[in-house]
């Protein structure tokens, strides 16, 4: 692959968010791992369906409709070309992750788990990747088991095998960690799930901003992620299926659009993908989506992963270089996540701290309580970088941190 | 909001009772407990009254994990609540909220805050003011024998 010039300076001015000023400070948005800016093509593409393109989709004969249905399609297969999928109809448009993984839970567990069956996660899950499967586990009389992971934050693959079994029957994990960063080794892990004849469902929520993901290649079952998250709008989301087992799966959620055939006595349910996408979809959600898709390819993830490894080793640098400040998440792979605690400074407190310096980052438990503790931490500071990020916005947050240790001296 | 602002939150008292919480440990033969949780940001507390027969606030002190402006509200709460009726702390808790939510201006309202007042600046930071009111919440529960509070 030939490689394009990475001028940061000029992405930068793709994404109006990053002009406006906090506190009359230019913003640095280091928070990237909670949601992304969208570069003025989404928003345009957002825009131009709402002010020039709005109908309904899947419904009408005239014009608007069918332009509208088009553009609907044509992001549905960017998608699938954006993760390596085989088909259009295994792309399955959800609110987010979170109800991409609810409706494996709900319809795949509901449907194919029973009583003594077993489902594996690991610790450093989100919580959206541990509750719908707490609850699946309740009602079914499955039990759920945790691959534990080490102090450096990474998964211990042997612990995991260990809990592998012939009563597995879905394994559930997340690609690249939210609060530590970490790149989990999935590939094994999958194939591993399917020795024992499980189900895999990889979280890649933080995966497809920053890796290049091949659903085909990895050979995993579901694959789960959401547009916010990878420069799209927000209220928007997929869940990637292989298409064999979409198909013996029942509906999540029933009403329009799912159905091939509705009396009073019987409903026989339409194809995939709409058998799983009730209802009015999310159009401008969907059409901004295949938008960022088109971007996010224009710059290249070889290029993004490049660049940000660079940001994350000067960052990783950077923040050590502050006397008593713990690094959570050293993994050796890991994505471009820093999260940190300081002796005697909250969390809370340094992110109003830096927020006076114009400088967003996330504070809090990241919706990971178990990693919090594991680390034997309330909470922790994150710095989440992407592309458009830079190393003088690193420094500002050192600076800022230096700042705020003045002030608790 | 100018720069301004951050000052006039982390104020020197703030800082300092942090640092150095009074009252900050269990109480035992306590006759109220309440157990004070923000599931948002996982601040967790403990607050602990000795209320006499006369309704008085004759022990009270907090345990628990927090920020800055947790600890230092939870602190200074103790230390003002001490010796206090049970009718004077709810009183002061009414007065501590309108004064975090930014309804009391303790520079032209009428109030017996006291030191208290220099949480005044936290209405400034609307996602700040359930760390200051945490302790407020927790106290007036245990005094209400709830067992336990959520500021969700």
């Amino acid at each position: 692959m030939t490689k394009t010039i990475f001028n940061v300076k000029k992405l930068r001015a793709d994404f109006p968010n990053l002009g406006v000023r906090i506190h009359g400070k230019p913003l640095v948005y280091l928070d990237n791992a909670a949601t992304t800016f969208k570069p003025q093509a989404v928003i345009d593409a957002v825009t131009e369906h709402y002010a020039s393109g709005t109908s309904n989709v899947h419904r009408g004969v005239h014009t608007l409709s069918q332009q509208a249905t088009n553009a609907f399609e044509r992001s549905r297969d960017k998608i699938r070309d954006f993760i390596r999928a085989e088909k259009s109809c295994e792309i399955i448009f959800t609110r987010g992750a979170t109800e991409a993984i609810n409706l494996v839970a709900d319809s795949y567990g509901g449907a194919f788990l029973n009583k003594g069956d077993e489902i594996i996660i690991s610790e450093m899950e989100h919580h959206s990747n541990i509750v719908p499967w707490q609850i699946l586990c309740a009602s079914k009389e499955c039990v759920l088991k945790v691959a534990p992971f080490n102090d450096q934050g990474e998964l211990i693959y042997e612990e995991f095998e260990k809990l592998l079994s012939p009563r597995t029957k879905l394994v559930a994990m997340v690609y690249v960690s939210n609060s530590l960063g970490t790149v989990n080794p999935v590939k094994d892990v999958i194939d591993a799930a399917h020795k024992k004849g499980a189900v895999i469902l990889i979280d890649g929520a933080q995966t497809v901003s920053h890796l290049a993901v091949d659903v085909k290649a990895l050979d995993c079952d579901f694959f789960a992620f959401s547009g916010h998250k990878v420069f799209g709008p927000s209220g928007i989301g997929v869940l990637y299926g292989k298409e064999k087992l979409l198909n013996r799966m029942p509906p999540y959620q029933c009403g329009g659009d799912m159905i091939a055939s509705v009396t009073f006595e019987k409903t026989a349910y339409t194809v995939l993908p709409y058998k799983f996408e009730a209802g009015t979809p999310n159009v401008a959600g969907v059409i901004g989506l295949g938008a960022a898709m088109d971007y996010v390819r224009s710059v290249g993830l070889d290029n993004i992963a490049e660049y940000e490894h660079e940001l994350l080793a000067y960052g990783t640098k950077a923040l050590s270089s502050i006397d008593g400040l713990r690094l959570i998440g050293t993994a050796e792979h890991k994505a471009s996540i820093l999260s940190f605690v300081l002796p005697n400074i909250h969390p809370h407190d340094l992110g109003t701290l830096v927020d006076e310096e114009g400088i967003a980052i996330r504070t809090g438990h990241h919706c990971t309580q178990p990693v919090m503790k594991h680390f034997g931490v309330p909470a922790t500071s994150r710095a989440s970088l992407t592309f458009y990020n830079t190393k003088e916005e690193i420094d500002k947050l050192v600076k800022a941190i230096l700042k705020a240790k003045e002030i608790f001296k | 909001m100018t720069y301004d602002s951050r000052t006039e939150l982390y104020q020197q008292v703030i800082i300092e009772h942090n640092k150095k919480p009074r009252n900050c440990r269990k109480l035992d033969g306590a006759t109220h407990t309440a157990e004070g949780y923000n599931p948002l940001c996982g601040d967790h507390l403990v607050v602990y009254l000795l209320i006499d027969k006369n309704n008085a606030i004759s022990d009270i002190s907090f345990e628990g994990d927090g920020c800055a402006i947790s600890r230092a509200s939870s602190s200074m709460m103790t230390a003002a609540l001490k010796g206090k009726t049970v009718t004077e702390a709810k009183g002061l808790f009414q007065q501590f909220h309108k004064l975090i939510t930014g309804e009391l201006n303790p520079e032209k309202d009428k109030h017996t805050l006291g030191k208290l007042a220099v949480f005044s600046g936290i209405w400034h930071f609307p996602a700040r003011v359930k760390c200051a009111s945490l302790a407020w919440h927790t106290m007036n529960g245990a005094i209400e024998h709830k067992k336990s509070v959520s500021t969700e």
